[in-house]
């Protein structure tokens, strides 16, 4: 075997041009797919991680229902004292839980006392909801960043109502609720900051206490639209999710149905779908190297048994088996294959390490200066590797066969 | 016994519906050691009887045995481990390999056809390079040295695996003709040296005065045998 090698790679380099290109467009290749995937990747996991710490948590539990109706925030579907006891008792005895936070949601009405608008409201107790959501804190553009992240008495306010009702930290404002009876209530509170709005479900409510909440909607017992949920490790999610909803599942009410329902942060976000797109874009650029390897390999190898039919009779005649040729041909397209992708692994780490060296920054929607800092796994690397001396290999093989089918004479006579 | 025996052995080819017969009705046989001409004009079918006695090609009937195997039922694989075995070639072209050195084409057969350990392959292509005078010459590649000395390299290495036979179709075609005698006497001192049977096929007629046996094709078909023990040089 290590006779085949050395003999293939005196092939390859008896046409030194054609290696050289060949290997180069086989690492540009590589290069393009691996940098797409770091780049996307970070991306996708600062996406995901902007919008699971600054709003939606990792899982979130709601009352069976809950989630189809979620535009008209109802009040009567809230979980009661007992439902709410019993999640609680799950989520305690589930370890890769680090918090949960109870929120009440609420749409109500703005008053600056000289107009009038509607708000969406999510209500919750700070220590829970800062814990739960950590990234919270810097949605506060205006305003202080306080970790209590607000007291009773106090609301934040979404940043295109400020703008729109020209409000200021520090004004009086007066909220105005139906509660589930539909008597109204009314009171009083301070603007003590402004909330950047991201895209998704939440993402552009105002935010007051929950005792607020349940002073204005008048509740007097436990009542809890929404538990947001995060993991100590979101590796762990969909162990948890199958863990979490077999538990609450098991829980139905008089007609058999279940009481509670589970949705991961992929189904409450939008980007959910730009991260499946990303993932898609991933696989055409892969299919795309695979094309490119398989192309540029079958080509070079078809140019290659051409080139050397007379060779091909020679060794034959002296008895060179057939499957020593097939080796001959397939070991010399395996060759270019490695250093194709050896190349282009080395400039890619290279270039990976570069960008995140330069520190370069994007901006995403209303967020801007991100710092791209690309990584990429090993199993990524792997992987990749892999597929193209797979495919460079597979590429050589009809040559390879051609070759080793070859009938000494016909090839002999070849000129 | 007879190193090559053919018997009745025929040869067509099939161009689209017409049937070309290449080889009729040839009998004969070659004994061990001995130095062989196959003659004929152009078209009269020396390549065709060499290839099937080199099992390149199979006869259409009659039987042929070399090495005392019956070679005509052979499939791809056992015909390509019998010539790697029993049978070394030297082409009209010399088809050294242009990537490996003098002393690898020598190695070649050694190497990927019988799988020699290394230390026994340098000496045995050491050996067969001197032998052929080209012991100095091993590090050059075959596009550095002349069409004479590639011939003598492609002798070497159909001699390395100690074949029995050694077939060579007009070893001497691109030769001038002083160098083509020097082959022709090289061949023969190695068959003397070597115990190996030559065979080779000529239309030079000079050539062919060396050959102690002189086989004469003509359409196919072999009208005579000249003997002549000792050979024209003794
Ligand atoms: N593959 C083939 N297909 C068809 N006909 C063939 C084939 N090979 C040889 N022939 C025919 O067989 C006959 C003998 O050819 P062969 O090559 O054996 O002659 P030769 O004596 O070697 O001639 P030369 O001196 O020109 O090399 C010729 O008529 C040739 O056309
Ligand atoms: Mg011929």
């Amino acid at each position: 075997m290590v006779n085949v090698i050395k003999i293939a790679a005196r092939n390859l380099r008896r046409y030194q041009r054609r290696t050289l290109l060949t290997s180069a467009l086989i690492a540009l290749g590589v290069v393009a797919v691996l940098l797409f995937i770091s780049i996307t990747g970070s991306f996708k996991q600062m996406m995901v991680g902007q919008i699971t710490d600054a709003m939606i948590g990792h899982l979130q539990v709601h009352r069976n229902g809950y989630l189809a109706a979620i535009d008209n925030l109802p009040l009567n579907r809230n979980l009661n004292r007992k439902q709410v006891a019993k999640v609680k008792q799950i989520l305690g005895e589930t370890a890769e839980i680090e918090s949960f936070s109870m929120r009440i949601k609420l749409g109500a009405m703005f008053s600056n006392f000289t107009e009038t608008t509607n708000i969406r409201l999510n209500t919750v107790i700070p220590e829970q909801e800062v814990k739960t959501v950590p990234l919270l804190i810097d949605r506060i553009i205006q305003g202080e960043k306080e970790e209590s992240l607000l007291k009773k008495g106090q609301i934040l306010i979404p940043e295109l109502l400020a703008k729109g009702m020209k409000v200021n930290v520090g004004d009086s404002i007066v909220l105005v609720a139906n509660n589930k009876d539909g008597s109204v209530n009314g009171q009083t509170f301070t603007v003590s900051g402004v909330l950047e709005g991201i895209t998704g479900p939440g993402g552009r409510d105002g935010m007051i206490h929950l005792d607020d909440a349940r002073q204005l909607l008048r509740i007097n017992d436990v009542e809890v639209s929404e538990i947001a949920i995060r993991l100590k490790n979101m590796g762990d999610l969909p162990g948890v999710f199958s863990g979490l909803k077999a538990a609450l599942e098991s829980i139905r009410d008089k007609n058999d149905r279940p009481v509670f329902e589970l949705h991961t942060w992929e189904k409450l976000s939008p980007f959910y779908n730009i991260a499946k797109m990303i993932d898609l874009m991933t696989l055409f650029i892969k299919i795309m190297l695979v094309a490119v390897v398989l192309v540029s390999i079958t080509n070079v190898m078809i140019m290659a048994v051409y080139e050397r039919i007379n060779e091909i009779g020679t060794i034959a005649a002296i008895g060179t088996l057939p499957r020593r040729i097939m080796a001959l041909f397939v070991v010399e397209g395996f060759l270019l294959g490695v250093v194709g992708t050896a190349v282009g692994t080395v400039i890619s780490l290279i270039s990976i390490a570069a960008i995140n060296a330069a520190g370069l920054t994007f901006d995403f929607g209303r967020q801007s200066n991100l710092v791209l800092a690309p990584t990429i796994g090993a199993g990524d690397v792997i992987t990749i590797v892999l597929i193209v001396i797979g495919i460079a290999v597979a590429a050589s093989v009809q040559p390879a066969f051609k070759a080793a089918r070859m009938d000494p004479i016909t090839a002999l006579r070849h000129v | 016994m007879s190193l090559v025996v053919a018997k009745n052995l025929e040869k067509t080819y099939r161009l689209g519906d017409i049937l070309v017969t290449a080889i009729r009705d040839v009998n004969f046989t070659i004994e061990p050691a001995s130095f062989v001409s196959f003659v004929g004009p152009s078209g009269s079918g020396k390549s065709t009887l060499l290839n099937m006695i080199g099992c390149l090609d199979p006869p259409t009937m009659g039987s042929l045995r070399v090495a005392g195997r019956d070679i005509v039922r052979m499939d791809r694989q056992q015909a390509a481990r019998f010539r790697g075995e029993h049978i070394g070639f030297v082409f009209q072209d010399f088809n050294l390999i242009p990537i490996l050195t003098v002393f690898e084409n020598v190695e070649y057969p050694l190497l990927m056809v019988q799988n020699w350990p290394a230390p026994a392959r340098k000496k045995r292509v050491g050996e067969l390079l001197e032998a052929v005078g080209m012991g100095d010459q091993g590090n050059k590649y075959p596009r550095q040295i002349s069409g004479g000395q590639k011939q003598r390299v492609a002798v070497a290495r159909a001699l390395v695996t100690n074949a029995g036979l050694v077939l060579a179709d007009e070893p001497t075609a691109n030769l001038d003709g002083e160098t083509a005698n020097r082959i022709i006497h090289l061949m023969k001192k190695m068959r003397d040296a070597f115990n190996t049977t030559f065979v080779f096929s000529t239309h030079d007629p000079k050539i062919m005065r060396d050959a102690e046996i002189v086989f004469t094709l003509e359409d196919g078909k072999l009208l005579k045998r000249r003997n002549d023990e000792g050979g024209a040089h003794g």
